[in-house]
């Protein structure tokens, strides 16, 4: 079992708050035995959920993982609805903005350049961080913090879709491939070492150009990527589903299954599969921020989201540009910490969740 | 042992066929016109360009877009990688195995500094927070190893570059080389030169890696630290010191090897976007370019290479495996 924790997440193996979990249980008993309380309610045993939601909301880190995850899923997704601007809908008000232009020529082979610099009436372009522009405009005069709020629903809806999904999937493949053995487990494990082996973001890139050679520019190549993340992103939970029911199903539980006659798939899908869901839980919760961080990338390099639809990795994209880099960080750091926040809150939660679920963890 | 390998040999095969596979049944579902459009980029239209266009064209059967017909152009391509030939690229007309080790260079230095850098720094801190777990050095270190693992690679080079690049000016945004060096500088204020401008690529790499290394090492070490020998190091007397950086040490590595399979690739893959944000001629960079223009014998050849190496890199974890730790036998 050590071995199979191993494999899903080498780098998120280690229980960060274990020890604020064994302060905050220090407190609590001292708690208890100042209040007092009856014998009946101290033995009273707890059923395996509450247990487990009892242990994850004492640990301090797991709570504020949860917190901010929240936080970010209300700001995303009722934010807009209070904000003055929208998504795709300029500033129109009228300004004077000094257009600077850089004018590169070449004398007697050496390179000057010259800056034009003219006053145009435009949008409210480039405005600074104001009441009315929380954090000032772009250079389309479209307000960046509602575009940050629109972003959240994209990663996070897609992190979601996507997880979801790919557990579905490699449950099934998974499930069917240790339960059966044999052949099909062969042919299914096999899928998934070509998957292992295709490199992410170079596929990903792949399909950009295939897409881009298809003319697929609408919100549909967001869906399509969103499939293609699914379908390479299936093939780890099936392998770590396959390995705990390849243990379970030499146990004492799946003899008395059989010998109740019970059809494949209820011994698999009621049986087997509910014993794999603390693993999965996690797993899940640790895939949301893998996921959340593949868009941000891909929207990053600008082959996820078409062009013009906020999300939070294409306006760090912004960030290429050396003036926008130096001068103006309002840009591209916010939607930075908001990534960085999502994908710290879900690590946190699924660390968390992963010691609430530890059986070996007393109380 | 050696039925073991010749076993796994030959599914390294079958994924790399399978791979293949893939990702060529992807690319071809691109338009032609779009792939004779990529090729006038860089081509003028001449009568000898037009000639070399349809003999790439029939090379890798790209005319025919059948499945029957893909199936041909990719069997074609197949034996051609068995037989050592990786084609020309459309992009340059230059040999893909030319541009990929002309490249290599660069990202292998990369990746490999910070590979040093990280081993150094996250293993004996790994070590040192589990020898005294839930001390401060554990808690900063853990935080930190949570910061680091949460930065998206693209953002903290963001940050990274507007700091020490063009707010202090210490360093310089991107590129290998000054551009206003003059061309008769010697090799070693060159090498200097290039040398100062790895420093902020190589610090991001090593940053962004060194935490999951150090949990690693750090949950590792703990587990040795609960076993019967340890215990049994300490009670014949050893002093601390010896237990911890020669019995416990030497334990904690062995797990570190199933590591290697995830490093190889980006040993000599390079990494596209770190490359990308400092502009270095790396593989990985050439890469973005060339996917984006759609450079089937390059994407190809790129994508069969890092896949290579991690097949490459799982199989050597394993034999890695028996090599550092005696109690560990291959199965079947």
């Amino acid at each position: 079992m050590e071995e199979n924790k191993n494999d899903i997440a080498p780098e998120t193996e280690e229980v960060v708050n274990s020890c604020n979990v064994e302060a905050a249980e220090v407190e609590d008993t001292a708690a208890d035995d100042l209040q007092g309380e009856a014998l009946g309610d101290r033995v009273k045993t707890l059923s395996p959920g509450r247990t487990v939601l009892k242990r994850f909301f004492r640990s301090k880190l797991s709570v504020i993982g949860l917190t901010v995850i929240i936080a970010l899923f209300l700001i995303s997704f009722i934010g807009p609805l209070f904000s003055p601007w929208g998504e795709q809908e300029p500033d129109t008000t009228r300004k004077m903005t000094l257009i600077t232009q850089e004018i590169k020529y070449y004398i007697d082979g050496e390179q000057y350049t010259a800056y034009s610099l003219a006053y145009q009436e435009t949008d409210n372009i480039y405005a600074d961080p104001s009441w009315n522009h929380l954090l000032g405009t772009d250079e389309r005069g479209l307000d960046i913090f509602t575009r940050l709020m629109y972003g959240g629903r994209v990663s996070l809806t897609i992190g979601f879709l996507v997880v979801i999904v790919e557990t579905l999937l490699g449950v099934v493949l998974g499930g069917l491939a240790g339960y059966f053995g044999g052949k099909v487990d062969n042919v299914i494990m096999r899928i998934t070492d070509i998957l292992y082996c295709i490199p992410q973001l170079p596929l990903m890139l792949i399909f950009s150009a295939v897409f881009n050679g298809l003319e697929i520019t609408s919100i549909i190549r967001l869906y399509y990527m969103m499939g293609i993340l699914t379908l390479i992103g299936w093939a780890g939970v099936a392998r770590l589903v396959r390995g705990q029911i390849l243990s379970l199903r030499e146990q004492e539980f799946m003899l008395a299954a059989k010998c109740s006659g019970l059809s494949v798939g209820r011994k698999i899908f009621k049986h087997l599969i509910p014993n794999v869901m603390p693993q999965l839980i996690v797993s899940m919760t640790l895939g949301l921020g893998s996921i959340i961080l593949t868009e941000a990338t891909l929207g990053f390099l600008g082959i996820g989201a078409p062009p013009g639809t906020a999300t939070w990795g294409a306006m760090i994209q912004t960030a290429n540009d050396a003036y926008n880099l130096s001068f103006l960080p309002n840009f591209w750091v916010p939607p930075g910490i908001c990534i960085t926040l999502a994908i710290l809150a879900f690590n946190f939660v699924g660390d968390g969740l992963r010691d609430a679920f530890d059986p070996k963890m007393k109380r | 042992m050696f039925k073991y390998i010749v076993k796994r040999l030959l599914l390294a095969l079958f994924i790399l066929v399978g791979v293949s596979l893939i990702i060529y049944v992807i690319l071809r579902l691109m338009p032609m016109n779009v792939l004779e459009a990529n090729y006038y980029k860089t081509h003028t239209k001449t009568d000898s360009s037009e000639e070399e266009l349809l003999a790439l064209l029939e090379r890798y059967n790209l005319a025919d877009n059948s499945f029957g017909g893909i199936i041909k152009g990719w069997w074609q391509w197949i034996t051609a990688f068995f037989a050592g030939d990786l084609g020309v690229c459309w992009t340059n007309s230059r040999p893909v195995q030319e541009v990929i080790f002309e490249n290599m260079g660069v990202s292998f230095a990369v990746s490999f500094l910070s590979l040093f850098f990280e081993l150094i720094i996250a293993i004996p801190l790994g070590i040192k927070c589990a020898c005294n777990q839930y001390g401060k050095l554990d808690y900063t270190v853990t935080a930190l190893t949570m910061i680091g693992i949460s930065f998206p690679s693209f953002f903290f080079a963001s940050i990274i570059i507007k700091i020490f690049a063009t707010d202090l000016g210490w360093f310089e945004t991107g590129g290998l080389t000054t551009p206003s060096l003059p061309v008769d500088t010697d090799g070693f204020t060159v090498f200097i030169n290039q040398c100062w401008h790895l420093v902020l690529p190589v610090f991001v790499l090593t940053i962004l890696s060194i935490g999951s290394m150090m949990r690693y090492t750090r949950t590792n070490t703990l587990e040795v630290l609960n076993a019967d020998y340890i215990r049994t190091a300490r009670a014949k007397g050893l002093s601390e010191n010896t237990v911890v950086y020669k019995h416990v040490f030497r334990n904690t590595l062995i797990p570190l090897v199933t590591t290697l399979a995830g490093i190889l690739p980006g040993l000599f893959g390079g990494s596209m976007i770190i490359e990308q944000m400092f502009s270095l001629p790396g593989i990985g960079r050439v890469a973005y370019t060339m996917t984006n223009n759609g450079d089937i014998p390059f994407i190809m050849s790129y994508d069969m290479f890092i896949a290579t190496l991690t097949v490459i890199g799982i199989l050597l974890t394993d034999v890695m495996y028996v090599v550092v730790d005696p109690r560990v036998k291959l199965g079947k």
